[in-house]
């Protein structure tokens, strides 16, 4: 992850500020979206005490939901989102195709598929075997849609969708052969953050923070590569390394966001085009917006997850594909579905 | 067959003989292969009416006919979208009308009383709907494919999360009932529920006969069909009917086959070597396809049948990779 040790060029593009200005104000639409995300539920807590909980623990029964269950679970939200969004901003660079989401290209159902067969086996167990199968599965899927669409980003995109729906179709498959060891595919299936918050995730939760730390390193490298190869030769940058690198970081992403909380699809997809105007062309301003709207955009879909159902949670997926679409509608008619 | 391709070369003549022929083995294969086998000669004096056989003509025939046609209707529904959208993407399975067919089924069963009827309009209204808002929304300017297939994609999103939603909020039993179909199924279809899709099929698989040469000359490009007298707006509108028409016949009848649609034309283009997404390998390649597909759901697990919508899903999307590698070796 040394292929680029430069900080994200913020200051250099002489457009800082305007764009710092609307990094400032995600941040604080991300702190507005998680304080509510804490606060809503089946037991409603006030903004206020949510706030309070969080800086000043008093243990009353208000302050317990915070700290133990809905805080935890916003934190989720939030490096599943990150993780997904930059995955997705990562993948579309690299493959220069507005087309491209690890969701799409095969990579979440590549992980969620070997965890399922994982633990089938009983190969998977606790968080560092679910990780380590998650991403193995998403290495694998992702070298394999890379092999087979190099060249033409449609048949990238082809391929990725085969991919996915053979990986659907088998494991549905033996689900029905196997019903009592593919029960747990029930749950890989579907993306949901609902009870995700009391299993011990550190390891996850840290290989997403390294990841994206590595994803913001790596962007300048990016940026140079996004003007083609030539250009990225002449620039100085390895072009071979820096893709090699990329590819772990999206592998490592979707893997780990995929362990979490199940194949969440689309935010890779949405987050990267609704930033891709505001970040203006430069690799570094996309990612490090995306990191900042991929959370936005899941907190929402968790509160939605909530209040939707009278009774339990519609899966967070679910609600995810419902707020994107618009989005993602909106996006293609404003700027164009090729805009990269 | 001329009338589906202007070019008559030897592999077309070729390749249509043996799909045809495959698909008739299959065919066969269907009618023999059941609960108890029976010979290709039972099946055959059964078939000319010498001998009657309630098993073979009342439980297999429709069952292996509807596989072979619907094989073919959403083999020409997706080739149909997708020289539209010139994008391989562009599938109707893709860009959301099964799942908008789905959705009106999922209302006619929930809402209404789900009689086969309902079921059939419901389906049609909701293919319609969902691709008029496709349409609308990607018509910015002029008509761009891209524009459309990211469009479908969202709205496909959009749709399933409305359908799991439905199934969610449902009562236990017709929860169950919708998803045992949301896969795609063809177990227990018999002639009465085939009367009126093998018709309404019929009907727009000719009319896209009649029309394939003019397909053929907009798939070159706007500006040449225009001057060799194709009248886009028209055949676009047409074109439009047809695939969604298809699409939303099959189903009514059989739940959401995903996959054939995406996958059917483009290994019929790859096997026939032709530049475009030509119409009559695809509606081979697709009977072969499901005709198949249905035939291992009813042997992978019997007594009990998959979902043929589980098979077609692997079968298809395996022998879609290994095209697709093969394309890269070449390359």
């Amino acid at each position: 992850m040394t292929a680029a040790g430069h900080a994200p060029g913020a200051e250099r593009t002489g457009r800082g500020a305007p764009q710092a200005g609307l990094l400032v104000g995600g941040l604080v639409l991300l702190a507005v979206v998680a304080v509510l995300s804490i606060g809503v539920g089946a037991r409603a807590v006030a903004p206020t005490e949510v706030v309070r909980a969080l800086l000043d623990f008093q243990g009353t029964d208000d302050h317990v939901i915070v700290r133990d269950v809905r805080a935890p679970r916003a934190l989720l939200a939030v490096a599943v989102g990150a993780a997904l969004a930059v995955a997705g901003a990562l993948i579309q660079t690299l493959a220069r195709n507005p087309l491209a989401e690890p969701g799409i290209l095969g990579v979440t159902a590549g992980a969620g598929f070997a965890i399922t067969v994982g633990s089938a086996l009983g190969l998977a167990v606790g968080q560092a075997g679910e990780l380590a199968f998650a991403v193995l599965g998403s290495v694998a899927a992702a070298l394999l849609v890379a092999a087979v669409g190099r060249r033409s980003p449609l048949r990238l995109v082809l391929t990725g969708v085969a991919l996915t729906a053979v990986l659907s179709g088998v494991g549905l498959g033996l689900r029905l052969v196997l019903p009592d060891v593919f029960d747990a595919y029930r749950f890989w299936s579907v993306g949901s953050l609902a009870a995700r918050e009391q299993a011990p995730l550190a390891l996850p939760l840290t290989a997403i923070g390294l990841a994206l730390l590595g994803a913001l390193l790596l962007s300048r490298a990016l940026n140079a590569l996004a003007l083609g190869e030539t250009v990225a030769h002449t620039l100085g940058a390895g072009v071979a390394r820096v893709r090699a690198v990329t590819l772990v970081l999206i592998t490592v992403l979707t893997g780990a966001a995929t362990a979490i909380a199940g194949p969440i699809l689309f935010v890779g997809l949405i987050v990267p085009h609704l930033a891709r105007r505001p970040a203006g062309g430069s690799v570094p301003w996309l990612i490090l917006y995306t990191m900042v709207l991929g959370p936005v955009l899941l907190l929402l879909a968790d509160i939605g997850s909530r209040v939707l159902l009278p009774t339990g949670e519609v899966p967070v997926a679910i609600v995810t594909a419902f707020l994107g679409g618009p989005m993602l509608i909106w996006a293609v008619r404003r700027y164009g579905a090729g805009s990269l | 067959m001329n009338v589906f391709g202007i070019r008559t070369e030897r592999r077309t003549v070729w390749l249509t003989a043996s799909l045809l022929a495959l698909a008739a083995g299959l065919g066969l294969l269907g009618l023999c292969y059941g609960a108890t086998w029976s010979g290709p000669g039972e099946v055959l004096a059964a078939l000319t009416g010498t001998e009657r056989s309630v098993v073979i003509s009342e439980w297999r025939l429709p069952r292996v006919l509807a596989g072979v046609v619907f094989g073919a209707a959403l083999g020409v529904a997706g080739a149909v979208f997708q020289n539209l959208t010139r994008n391989p993407m562009g599938s109707p399975d893709v860009i959301g009308l099964d799942a908008g067919a789905y959705t009106g089924a999922l209302f006619a069963i929930t809402v209404l009383s789900g009689t086969s009827g309902q079921l059939a309009t419901g389906s049609v209204v909701g293919g319609l709907l969902v691709s008029a808002v496709i349409y609308l929304l990607s018509f910015d300017r002029g008509f761009s494919g891209l524009r459309l297939v990211v469009i479908g994609i969202a709205v496909n999103a959009m749709v399933t999360a409305i359908n799991s939603w439905i199934v969610l909020r449902a009562e236990l039993e017709v929860a169950i009932a919708a998803v045992g179909w949301s896969a795609g199924s063809l177990n227990g279809v018999g002639w009465a529920d085939l009367r009126i899709p093998f018709s309404v099929i019929a009907v727009l698989l000719a009319l896209m006969a009649c029309r394939a040469h003019a397909v053929q000359q907009a798939a070159l490009g706007d500006a040449i069909a225009v001057t060799t007298g194709v009248g886009l707006g028209r055949l676009r509108l047409l074109m439009v009917l047809v695939g969604v028409g298809c699409t939303a016949t099959v189903t009514a009848v059989a739940g959401p086959i995903a996959f054939i649609a995406l996958a059917a034309p483009q290994i019929g283009r790859r096997l026939a070597g032709a530049a475009g997404v030509p119409l009559l390998p695809a509606a081979l390649t697709g009977a072969v396809l499901l005709q198949g597909a249905d035939l291992l759901a009813q042997m992978l697990l019997a007594p009990a049948a998959l979902p043929v919508g589980v098979v077609s899903t692997a079968i298809g999307g395996c022998y879609l990779i290994w095209l697709l590698t093969k394309e890269v070796g070449r390359a």
